[in-house]
């Protein structure tokens, strides 16, 4: 049996290729002639105002801990998914416990309006 | 060298190289992007040892999650916090030291072991089957399983208390 993660890796490589060959082909082929307008930014046509380092909002911060939260959730839902055929009912409603125990998480954090972009 | 081993000190190298990136490139922004390429480096070693569930672990939560929450925090910092400080303090020939020390010791404890050098055993069944099996299971898993679910929900109430004040 061939190992599927050659087909993974071949798409890695490729997904690699392609935004490099046109960057490589720009530099080799472009002329190179920069003023300092050309080497404005560029943004729609609109000039540029201010530093492009500004501080962002805290609540990124959240959504990006919420996200973490569920997401390493889904790690053990998933192994737990395949068992699910193959365990006994009263096994598998452990992952609904699991499941459950975390929505309350979800609706302390909905109740305590951390959901809402303010 | 057969085309594991290839793939392997491909990998090695692409994690050694970005994790060194990672500690001496200027920009945050960039040493979060160089820290999401050792990761990824770090999701090939898996696959290359068959823990293809690992491998993808990896990706989801560390590139998908931890390393964006790195981005966001980054992002909360201010500019002028990147400028104008050495990377390095005095005390950096010790820690290098100590850090060859480590390695060495590490590298010697590990050929001391008999399967040092020794071919991986093949798998048997399916592993991510036997994991699911086991994790709820009464006389496995089922109990660091629930306890599990526990500790993330005291990070998310933790996050939204810290987020509160």
């Amino acid at each position: 049996m061939e190992n599927p993660w050659i087909y993974i890796g071949l798409f890695v490589l490729i997904g690699v290729i392609i935004p490099i060959v046109p960057l490589a082909a720009s530099a080799i082929l472009a002329p190179h002639k920069p003023n300092p307008i050309k080497q404005s930014t560029y943004e729609c046509g609109m000039e540029t105002v201010g530093d492009n380092w500004v501080q962002f909002k805290s609540q990124y911060y959240i959504f990006a801990l919420a996200f973490l939260i569920f997401d390493v959730e889904t790690v053990f839902l998933f192994p737990w998914a395949l068992a699910l055929n193959v365990t006994p009912l009263f096994v598998a409603a452990e992952g609904v416990i699991f499941i459950l125990i975390l929505l309350a998480g979800l609706y302390f954090v909905w109740q305590k309006r951390m959901l809402e972009w303010v | 060298m057969t085309a594991e081993q290839i793939i392997f000190y491909i990998a090695t190298g692409f994690i050694l190289v970005s994790a060194l990136m990672v500690v001496t490139t200027r920009n945050l922004i960039h040493a979060a992007l160089w820290l999401v390429a050792t990761l990824f480096g770090v999701a090939v070693v898996y696959a290359t040892l068959d823990a293809s569930f690992l491998a993808v672990v990896q990706v989801v939560v560390y590139i998908g999650a931890i390393a964006i929450m790195f981005i966001f925090a980054v992002m909360l910092t201010k500019r002028n916090l990147l400028d104008h400080v050495p990377q390095t303090n005095s005390n950096w020939p010790w820690a290098a030291g100590i850090a060859a020390l480590t390695g060495a010791g590490l590298l010697y404890t590990a050929s001391q072991l008999s399967t040092f050098g020794a071919q991986r055993p093949a798998l048997s069944g399916d592993a991510l089957m036997n994991l699911g099996k086991a994790l709820v299971s009464p006389d496995a898993f089922v109990l660091p399983f629930e306890v599990a679910s526990i500790l993330l929900l005291a990070a998310l109430i933790g996050a939204v208390y810290l987020a509160k004040k």
